[in-house]
């Protein structure tokens, strides 16, 4: 099963491979990671998509709490969250193609951000889902490259406050 | 505050937590600490092997409880020493290693005798350091003994730029460490131990699985307390030899692998197995299914990630040993309806039915006249030295040989690499050992392979006057491989027979230590009370039956009820 778990960890050098490390220590696979400082320099949020049983995620969650460098891991799976991603999509538009692409884009509520004479780069955020559709649709089109920002994930505010 | 050079801080910081010995080895990049080191009253043992350096950090830390010390150089100093600090992570051992390191300004270059060794070391310490800031020295040292002593304790190594080691600093003044990401939680929750009681009051067949937790928390008095107001049987992991009583008649000896009949039969037919300080691990349990099936479990252990991990257990109690031991016991002496004899008496049967296993099939081998038995030697060590010494081990049969024939009575007295299982940790280990306990017998038992992976550092025994002594059960063969390749091979001895070994006695004589040697049965007591009465290091080189096997033994994945007796 698929789970996002979201951890807190000291910014420094290191802190991350300990957490990289401790995967392939064990040959999970990471199927995304995303990371970047929080409110507080000093700390780094860290987002990180991998699959498992209930029992290897649990051993995997306490692994992690035991790093000397992380503050908190929260397995965001566990309630109600929000997640989105960015992709940047660099894709064939010559003079037949052009408009089709802007069409699907739009349905997408992507923009463009690089044009040249036979492509355009486009930017579209979303859920995995979303993303994996666009993809999908574009690639008939002739899709030239693909970079993906990976998930990140935060957990949706309590209902009744 | 004042101002000094980092080498200079470190040394004062050392000092202030209390060290006073270090194992080691110089080199370039730490050559500005060695030379603070010898201005101080802090030991210095030089070693003849990094490795060596960091296995005796590791005996002395094991010995006495301490923080063992060690100090390398850099690139292949510390490479040498890995192997050594991942035995002492696998067995939860704290010592705060340094490295000397290549300059800052150097560092990525690939300069000379420069590794990434905090890369390296990442996997296998509690936490590992590089001081980028010469003002984050003192803190970082701190720091350092504060992770490797407390919570599941462990290596930490510190890696030491050679400019930072040489920079002017401001020596910060000594305060309490406290750390925002790294607080072990220590103390047990008080609703799980009355959940333990109950289970402990309820329970008509309990065992106690003890491990090397145990130890480390010096929980020995507690643990014994328990089980004899209760009169509940213990069984003992590798680690956990000494955490009770190996003569007493509650004692079921090691469990697993190559434990006894009686502590896995115990094991087996329990309703209610205590796991204290012991991580299950795949040694013990054999086959994960049939291991305890009736039993409901009780696990204490210091570590999250070792509760639930290989088996699902009921009342899991994440803290300390001793002070959850402390709490158990006084829970239940707080209960008014709490009758030791009671509950003591109604294990009777129980503790029977264990006595007739024992009887059933006790540890055992069979004689060949003259010939010498390994397990005859360990019985006559432990016989002569009346089961005081402090006994290292390599890794094999002789190791296992030891855990089964030597009978353990106190903690501390049992050093071996039980988690990564190195072969060459026995010699170096004694060493430490007999360096923090100069008056006790140090042994290190030891196979003709073993001996030989860190044999160099007799001359560190001769040295600094560790007058250690190691009995050698010589069989001219890999005797545990062998053993394998013999039982699930097809005897096809492939690479285990040592076609060539040295003249150990001659060994001895040219590093300046004593060499005795046994050939015949009669002639083993002879030579083990000469070396004990010999004021020097003794190598006592014992041909035994060569093909001798260690039993009982459990293939590995079988039942731990399937086991190959005698």
């Amino acid at each position: 099963m698929k789970h996002t778990l979201s951890v807190l960890l000291q910014n420094k050098p290191g802190a991350l491979s300990r957490v990289t490390g401790l995967f392939s220590g064990r040959c999970f696979n990471i199927e995304s990671l995303c990371v970047a400082e929080t409110m507080d320099p000093s700390i780094s949020c860290l987002t990180l998509v991998t699959r498992g049983e209930e029992s290897v995620i649990e051993q995997v969650m306490k692994q992690l709490h035991k790093l000397i460098d992380v503050v908190k891991v929260t397995d965001i799976c566990e309630n109600e969250y929000v997640e989105r991603e960015m992709v940047l999509i660099r894709v064939k538009a010559d003079a037949g193609t052009r408009a089709e692409v802007l069409r699907i884009i739009d349905i997408f509520r992507g923009k463009v951000v690089d044009v040249s004479a036979n492509s355009y780069a486009v930017e579209v955020t979303g859920s995995e889902s979303k993303i994996k559709a666009v993809i999908d649709i574009l690639k008939p089109l002739g899709i030239k490259e693909i970079i993906r920002t990976g998930t990140i994930a935060m957990a949706r505010a309590p209902k009744n406050r | 505050m004042s101002t000094m050079v980092g080498s200079q801080a470190i040394i004062r910081c050392l000092k202030e937590e209390g060290v006073d010995i270090i194992f080691g080895y110089p080199g370039g990049a730490v050559i500005e600490l060695y030379d603070e080191l010898c201005k101080t009253d802090i030991k210095h043992i030089l070693v003849r092997h990094e490795q060596g350096a960091v296995h005796a950090a590791d005996g002395y830390a094991r010995a006495t409880g301490k923080v063992g010390v060690a100090v390398l150089t850099s690139g292949p100093g510390a490479t040498n020493g890995v192997t050594a600090i991942a035995t002492a992570y696998c067995d939860s051992i704290p010592l705060v290693v340094l490295t000397g390191q290549v300059p800052r300004a150097l560092i990525g270059n690939d300069a000379f005798q420069e590794v990434d060794i905090v890369g390296i070391t990442r996997p296998c310490t509690k936490h590992n350091y590089l001081v980028n800031d010469p003002e984050q020295l003192v803190p970082t040292l701190r720091e350092a003994f504060y992770i490797a002593a407390s919570g599941r304790p462990g290596p930490v190594l510190i890696d030491l730029p050679k400019d930072v080691i040489a920079s002017f600093i401001a020596y910060p003044e000594q305060k309490e460490t406290r750390m925002q990401t790294y607080q072990p939680n220590v103390k047990p929750h008080p609703g799980q131990i009355e959940k333990a009681c109950k289970a402990l009051l309820q329970s008509q067949k309990p065992v106690l699985y003890v491990g090397g937790g145990v130890i480390l928390s010096d929980a020995h008095e507690e643990l014994t307390h328990l089980a004899r107001t209760l009169n509940i049987p213990v069984t003992m992991t590798l680690m956990g030899l000494g955490g009770f009583p190996g003569t007493d008649s509650l004692s079921l000896g090691m469990l697993g692998m190559h434990g006894t009949y009686a502590a896995n039969m115990a094991v087996a037919k329990s309703d209610l197995l205590i796991a204290v300080g012991s991580r299950f691990d795949d040694r013990v349990t054999g086959k994960l299914d049939a291991f305890a099936p009736d039993a409901k479990i009780i696990h204490i252990d210091i570590d999250p990630t070792s509760i639930s991990k290989n088996v699902d257990v009921d009342v899991p109690i994440v803290a300390d040993c001793k002070l959850a031991l402390q709490a158990i016991n006084a829970c239940l002496e707080a209960n008014p309806s709490f009758s030791p004899q009671e509950i003591a008496s109604r294990h009777n049967a129980w503790v029977e039915q264990v006595n007739e296993w024992e009887n059933k099939h006790p540890l055992a081998y069979q004689e060949e006249g003259d010939i010498i038995k390994p397990q005859y030697v360990i019985e006559k060590i432990n016989e002569l030295t009346r089961g005081d010494a402090l006994i290292t081990t390599e890794v094999g049969q002789n190791q296992m040989w030891t855990a089964q024939f030597y009978k353990f009575n106190q903690p501390r007295r049992f050093l071996t690499s039980g988690g990564l299982g190195t072969m060459g940790y026995g010699l170096p280990a004694a060493i430490g050992a007999k360096l923090a306990y100069p008056q006790l017998d140090v042994i290190d038992i030891a196979g003709d392979g073993s001996i030989q992976m860190n044999i160099q550092e007799l001359a560190t025994a001769k040295q600094w006057g560790a007058n250690v002594k190691v009995a050698i059960l010589n069989n001219n063969y890999l005797g545990m491989v062998r053993q394998w390749q013999e039982l699930f091979y097809n005897r096809h001895y492939a690479s285990t027979v040592m076609e060539h070994t040295p003249d150990f006695v001659a060994l001895a004589q040219a590093y300046g230590a004593v060499g005795l040697r046994a050939k015949t049965k009669d002639e083993v007591e002879p030579v083990i009370k000469e070396a004990l009465a010999t004021d020097n290091v003794v190598i006592m080189d014992f041909a035994i039956s060569r093909e001798e096997g260690v039993f009982p033994m459990v293939p590995a994945g079988k039942a731990t009820t399937e086991m190959l007796l005698v």
